[in-house]
């Protein structure tokens, strides 16, 4: 069983908890931690459900609904604001054909707002899965869908 | 024409970070085995001699820290030492690039002080997102291991040293060093009541040495080339270098190590490249959210803590945000005031009930065609209250943007 696996890989003590999520919800293809997830974790921990999905719910990172397999952190910070930020998420929007804090009908990506990425330089910037991009122009952002698109439909 | 000045980011371009070999190859770990060597008394009076401040904004003495944390508690069995590598302060990417290109530099700075305090184990919390310092991290301590260079009992401790990666989930305020603990302990990062300082009751409540990246990271050339060699960069009271990131309307935005004291203008014009084609100078934000508004009357003025906090302008953590006459004060200020809500925690009533007011005067504010001084007004009064009676740094520093807004850009434009 794939939880009982990531959670050996941690000794079941609680300042473990972040990092065992972490794991976990890398390896979930939606991208998020199930109920039922959580429970395990909490068994294993020797704690609380509460405890587990108090924690859960305070970092932004983790999410208990299902996402995409491509997370997109759009930063809308304050230098990628003075950049011009407030335009990407109307753009990707278009080319997704979602919103934001929602996900494409393929399950493919999921659009969420991010704060300072630290990537600065690069502004305004986001995030796609673990890869960094930036600074954004509509000619950029339909590149990086469209190749992320093309991979995708190869590998299946 | 200022040049830049590398002794922390000395290896960055020259070398593979994912190899500990061409680490070892440039004269990485002679340090650290210097270090191990020395009686851990001389060697906290070399730190504290170097005047080393800690880069992660405050500025304080490192050595005088690090004497703290080895003199708590003379009879507790743990002493932690933890590496704050939860870069969230916006503008600032200092530590990335530290550790996406010379991970080692940082991690022997961190075997260097855990000799100091003698500590028994320790940590890197690293934000979340940060997803290839993560790896090459993870790499360079396996590397280390495979080494033996945790195997050498140079703490005393009975089971070694080791270093773990904890890794952070998206929050700012536990880059604030009591809420990093909370959050390295596994829990929901909210702040505790400060004193207790981490050197005396840190981690699971033994003594803690908590730095940033860049602070560990100038230890190997202080330990190697002596406290002396140090102290001929910089100024009296900031020796050393500093790395800055420049990011907005700048030709060459990015990352550049200079002397303490180099004027902000060398930096803007000479390093990075001056002003982007079409725009001129306005205002730089200086130390990112938590930072302070400047005008161009400081372009003159020498990058250090001291000359900067008698102006009422802080240094931070070497965030330079440069802003051109396009950009309007009034929404830069909301969008910070924005990013401060976002991240209140909310566990005490002053910046969770404050922080959501001061965006609604904001947005009162930018939605009049001419500043209101009325809201202003209530602006300051509000932001200097959370200040007296919020809990932890997050809520205290509010005041810092709009003051200094107010202060450079009375209408705010």
């Amino acid at each position: 069983m794939e939880i009982e696996k990531i959670l050996r890989k941690h000794s079941p003590e609680p300042e473990n908890l972040l990092n065992i999520l972490h794991d976990l919800q890398d390896a979930h293809p939606e991208n998020y931690l199930p109920e039922s997830c959580l429970k395990e974790v909490a068994s294993y921990l020797n704690t609380t459900l509460a405890q587990v999905y108090g924690v859960v719910n305070y970092y932004t990172m983790f999410s208990t609904v299902p996402r995409g397999k491509y997370i997109i952190r759009v930063c809308h910070s304050p230098v990628c604001h003075m950049m011009g930020s407030r335009t990407i998420p109307g753009i990707l929007e278009q080319f997704l054909g979602t919103g934001m804090n929602e996900t494409t009908a393929d399950g493919l990506f999921h659009l969420e707002y991010s704060e300072c990425l630290g990537i600065c330089s690069i502004a305004p910037a986001m995030m796609v899965g673990e890869e960094i991009h930036g600074p954004l122009t509509e000619e950029s952002i339909e590149k990086i869908i469209t190749g992320i698109r093309a991979r995708e439909n190869k590998n299946r | 024409m200022t040049e830049e000045k590398r002794i922390v980011l000395g290896n960055t371009g020259k070398i593979n970070p994912e190899r500990i070999e061409d680490y070892i190859s440039a004269g990485g770990y002679e340090a650290f085995n210097k270090a191990a060597g020395m009686d851990p008394v001389d060697l906290i009076d070399e730190i504290i001699e170097s005047g080393l401040r800690g880069r992660g904004g405050a500025g304080f003495s490192t050595g005088m820290k690090e004497r703290f944390t080895s003199e708590a508690c003379m009879r507790c069995d743990n002493r932690y030492i933890i590496c704050n590598a939860d870069e969230g302060e916006p503008g600032t990417f200092k530590d990335r690039v530290i550790i996406e290109n010379d991970p080692h530099i940082f991690l022997e700075g961190m075997l260097i002080a855990a000799r100091a305090i003698m500590a028994t184990k320790g940590y890197v919390y690293i934000r979340g997102e940060y997803s290839l310092a993560i790896r090459r991290l993870e790499k360079a301590i396996s590397d280390m291991r495979r080494k033996g260079l945790f195997g050498k009992n140079f703490t005393g401790s009975d089971n070694g040293f080791d270093i773990e990666i904890k890794k952070g989930a998206g929050s700012y305020l536990c880059g604030e060093e009591l809420t990093l603990l909370e959050s390295l302990e596994g829990k929901r990062g909210y702040p505790r009541i400060k004193p207790p300082f981490p050197a005396e009751k840190g981690l699971w409540g033994s003594p803690t040495l908590v730095n940033n990246v860049e602070t560990f990271a100038c230890l190997p050339a202080i330990i190697s080339n002596g406290a002396g060699w140090y102290r001929s960069f910089g100024t009296e009271k900031s020796p050393g270098t500093k790395i800055f990131t420049i990011s907005g309307k700048v030709k060459k935005p990015g990352y550049y190590e200079v002397e303490m004291g180099t004027t902000l203008r060398s930096l803007v014009y000479d390093l990075a490249g001056g002003m982007s084609e079409g725009s001129s100078f306005k205002a730089a934000l200086l130390g990112g959210a938590a930072g302070t508004f400047a005008d161009r009357s400081v372009l003159d003025y020498k990058l250090e803590y001291d000359s900067f906090k008698e102006m009422g302008i802080t240094l931070g953590s070497g965030a330079v945000i440069v802003m051109d006459e396009k950009m309007s004060i009034a929404d830069v200020l909301n969008s910070i005031l924005r990013f401060f809500e976002h991240e209140s925690c909310g566990k005490c009533v002053p910046c969770r009930v404050g922080s959501g007011q001061l965006l609604l005067l904001m947005e009162e504010i930018m939605t009049g065609n001419s500043v209101n001084w009325e809201f202003t007004g209530r602006l300051v009064e509000q932001a200097l209250f959370m200040e007296k009676t919020s809990l932890c740094p997050l809520g205290q520093s509010h005041i810092l943007p709009i003051r200094s807004a107010i202060r450079f850009f009375p209408d705010l434009k």
